[in-house]
This record gives structure tokens, C-alpha cells and sequence, in this order.
């Protein structure tokens, strides 16, 4: 790549940053070049954003229909899955799929309640609450 | 404290660059990188990410500032912690003494990266390079300035469990050495790459694990939009996460390059040359990649298979240039 290829789209993804690259000068040479953003990898990203917004705002409704617990809600609201909650926070898997059905998510204790809101970085009281508004 | 924060296109590479050079070693990101021989290709279905397979474009997280401090012969030290507690105080105690602390952290709990680009990557490194009234100053490589980070932040994004969990992992530089023999390590260091790229024992790793991808696209029996969040997640392995698959091979370049000059070697400078095509191949295969999703017709899967068997033959050459080179020097 030369240095004049370097993407500048001033993708939102970088939120105003910019990162290095290293790319060859008219002589060939490497150096290092700042991008500001690329519009191929700012769609990658947003499209991996958007596919956690969506899944996120489908589990509200469950959560808010009575279908799921709230702890259902809040995994794809901090960006995770089963596989990656189970293992942050700690519990096996069948036992976090058990613990999205309310009536067993309104008998957890303390303890594991606050297992899974250190593992999304969340207080007890907000993991049980949903919030008001679809996100 | 006279550190200078510098801009680097990967964190490892980043980090122990600058590492060495505050402590007298004076190395660029991409000599640092050659030297870890870190370049690769892995394609692991057996580890999830978000539910897609692995696709890693170098070296495992640990591997580059491992290898390279083998090879240069400085001594670093890896402390890990089972408290937290423990952790923070070791990092307290180490910057009183003055010193700069590399750390492996998780990306989504650092409160200075842009909300979009925050999931949950546990292979973070970064740099402590002092405390001021509850919140360290961090060097982040990858960002253009240093940081500050709030400790409790801190603490979150260095004892997050999970996959990769870095268990409050910090490095110190204890000695470097005074003297180096470039010709004899990069030699080496270019030897050991020649193998992870083509002499892995499985089909998934390196120039063959290309090919391998290339199949699995072709012959994909996923559905379309399947298919295009498997195609959408390549493209975020190569470019994002870290510096992705093009960004490394143009590092790579870079490091031939300044090896050739370092050994007055003109082989080197070809295989710089061939690995930058290399590099813009799979730059072109995002850019196919992007425009096949955009579109709502069916996706021209062995459009882009063709495309990506053509990056892995390019660099295919590469490496058979390298391996002529590294015969003739041994």
C-alpha cells in the first residue's frame, strides 16, 4: 500500500481517533501513516454492532412479554452470548439458560445474582430491573 | 519519568517496542514484530468468537513479546495474580519503584475506547507509565496520545474472566543486552516464520489455512444472511481486532525491508516488495468482501474464494523466495 492509499473516511467507529499504519512513500519506503478510518472496516463493525443492538432489542420484548428474565436482556445489552456470559461469570451453561426463565430468576440468591452483574458490569438492582424504554 | 509515548499499529508489537526502547534498546514496531517471527494465518473453527470461528492473522496474544525477548536475549518478568487486590498492589508497587508496567487487559472495560469498537477482547496490552491522585497514566499504543484510565476501570479490565482471561498479567524489562548480532537473529527469527507459514502439520495453519478458508467459503452451505455474518466476521479479524491480516503483512514488509538494509541483502528487499502485494491482495478481498454484503443479491462465493486462493498463492511466493534466502545463509 502507499502512503496516498491510505483510507481516510473518517469513519464514526474511531470516534475521532486515528490509527497507524505502515505503508511505502514515492520511494518505496516504509513508514508509518495515521488513518482516520476505513469504510470497508467501519461497516464490518458496525454490522457486528448492530447485529448485538438487535438481538438486544428482541430480548427486551421477550423480557418485557414475561417470556425471559432480565439477565436475558442485559447479555446481548453488554455485548455478550451464552457461551462468553457462562464462562465470565462463572456458572455452567445450563444453568445460565434455566436462570432466563423468571420464575427461577426471581429465586436466585444474592450471590450468584451478583456474579452475573460483576460479569456485565452492572449493579444487583439494575440487573433485575428492565429498563422502561426499548433500547 | 522521560517516556515517550509512541503510536504503534499493534499493542504487543506497540508495547514491547516502546518497553525496549525506554530502556535503552532502541527498536521500531516492525523489527520488533519480524523479530518475534509473528507473522501467521490460523483458521480455528473449534474456538468461537461471538459464535464465528477463529481467525487469527499472527501469533497467539503473549507469543510476540515471549519470542522476541528470547531471541534479543532481554529478560522480562510475568507476574500473574489470583486476587485482585494483589494485583493492583504488585502494579503500585512497581510504578513507586519508578518502572513502566506492560499489562494484558480486556479492551471492553477501558472507558477510552470509542464505544463502537468495545467488545469483549481480553488480549489487550498496554502500558502504566506513573499514578496521579487515583488514576494511571497509561500509553496505549494504538492511540495517537497517552491516556488515563480511573484505577477502579483498571482493575475491571485486568481481572475480567472469560476466554484469553488475563488474570492481572504484568511484565517488567529487567535487563537488556548490550550487545546484538542483527545478522544472526533476523536470520533466525525469519527461518522460524518460513515454518510457522508453511511447514505447519495441520491444514488450518498458515499458506494452507488461506486455501482452507478459501474452501470453506466456496463450499459454505450456511444461508445467505449466515453467510454474510461469517463473511462480515473475516473481514472484522483481518481489519479490526488488532491491526488485522493486511495491516500485518504490511508490518511484516516493513520489517524485511529494514532487515535488507540492516544486512545489505537484496533478497529482502524483493520479499518486502512481493509481501506488500501480498498485503493489498487481502485488502482487496475486504473491499470484494464489503461489496458482496452491501448488495442484496445472492453472494458470489467462489468470486471471493478465488480471490483470497490468490492472496495465499502470492504470498505462497513469499515465502519460497524467503526459504532460497534462508538455504543460501545457513
Amino acid at each position: 500500500m502507499r502512503t496516498d492509499d491510505v483510507p481516510q473516511d473518517n469513519s464514526s467507529t474511531y470516534a475521532g481517533h486515528k490509527k497507524l499504519l505502515y505503508a511505502q512513500n514515492e520511494q518505496g519506503h516504509y513508514q508509518s501513516v495515521q488513518s482516520n478510518g476505513w469504510q470497508v472496516e467501519a461497516e464490518a463493525t458496525l454490522d457486528a454492532v448492530a447485529l448485538y443492538e438487535r438481538l438486544a432489542r428482541e430480548a427486551w420484548q421477550l423480557v418485557k412479554a414475561g417470556d425471559k428474565s432480565p439477565l436475558y436482556f442485559y447479555m446481548y445489552h453488554s455485548r455478550m452470548d451464552e457461551a462468553l456470559l457462562a464462562q465470565v461469570a462463572g456458572v455452567w451453561r445450563w444453568c445460565l439458560r434455566r436462570h432466563f426463565k423468571p420464575t427461577v430468576f426471581a429465586r436466585l440468591t444474592p450471590k450468584i445474582l451478583s456474579r452475573y452483574a460483576q460479569a456485565m458490569d452492572l449493579s444487583v438492582e439494575q440487573l433485575t430491573q428492565l429498563p422502561d424504554t426499548q433500547p | 519519568m522521560s517516556f515517550q509515548h509512541r503510536q504503534a499499529a499493534h499493542c504487543e508489537s506497540g508495547v514491547i517496542s516502546s518497553l525496549l526502547t525506554h530502556h535503552g534498546l532502541a527498536i521500531s514496531e516492525p523489527m520488533a514484530f519480524g523479530l518475534a517471527n509473528a507473522l501467521a494465518f490460523a483458521y480455528i473453527p473449534v474456538v468461537k468468537i461471538g459464535g464465528q470461528p477463529l481467525i487469527a492473522y499472527r501469533l497467539p496474544p503473549k507469543a510476540i513479546i515471549k519470542g522476541l525477548c528470547r531471541r534479543l536475549g532481554v529478560e522480562v518478568r510475568f507476574q500473574k495474580f489470583k486476587s485482585p487486590v494483589e494485583g493492583a498492589n504488585a502494579l503500585d508497587d512497581l510504578l513507586a519503584q519508578g518502572k513502566m508496567v506492560g499489562l494484558q487487559t480486556s479492551v471492553y472495560y477501558l472507558p477510552y475506547f470509542p464505544q463502537e469498537m468495545r467488545f469483549h477482547f481480553n488480549a489487550h496490552n498496554l502500558l502504566v507509565y506513573g499514578e496521579q491522585s487515583g488514576q494511571y497514566l497509561v500509553s496505549d499504543p494504538v492511540f495517537e496520545q497517552p491516556v488515563t484510565v480511573a484505577a477502579r476501570d483498571l482493575n475491571k479490565a485486568r481481572f475480567v474472566r472469560g476466554p484469553l482471561a488475563p488474570k492481572g498479567l504484568l511484565y517488567t524489562v529487567e535487563s537488556v543486552p548490550k550487545h546484538i548480532d542483527y545478522a544472526r537473529i533476523i536470520t533466525q527469527a525469519i527461518g522460524k516464520n518460513i515454518k510457522v507459514m508453511t511447514g505447519a502439520p495441520l491444514p488450518v495453519i498458515g499458506v494452507r489455512g488461506v486455501m482452507h478458508l478459501a474452501k470453506k467459503i466456496e463450499k459454505s452451505r450456511l444461508d445467505d444472511t449466515q453467510q454474510r455474518l461469517f463473511l462480515g466476521h473475516i473481514v472484522r479479524m483481518q481489519e479490526e481486532i488488532g491491526t488485522g491480516g493486511a495491516g500485518f503483512r504490511f508490518i511484516y514488509a516493513s520489517f524485511l525491508q529494514e532487515a535488507g538494509a540492516l544486512l545489505e541483502d537484496e533478497t529482502l528487499g524483493e520479499a518486502s516488495q512481493a509481501m506488500t502485494e501480498a498485503g493489498d491482495l487481502w485488502r482487496d478481498f475486504a473491499v470484494a468482501v464489503a461489496k458482496e454484503c452491501k448488495t442484496s443479491l445472492p453472494i458470489n462465493n467462489s468470486q471471493l474464494a478465488d480471490l483470497l486462493r490468490l492472496t495465499a498463492t502470492r504470498e505462497q511466493q513469499v515465502w519460497q523466495l524467503l526459504t532460497q534466502w534462508y538455504k543460501r545463509r545457513r
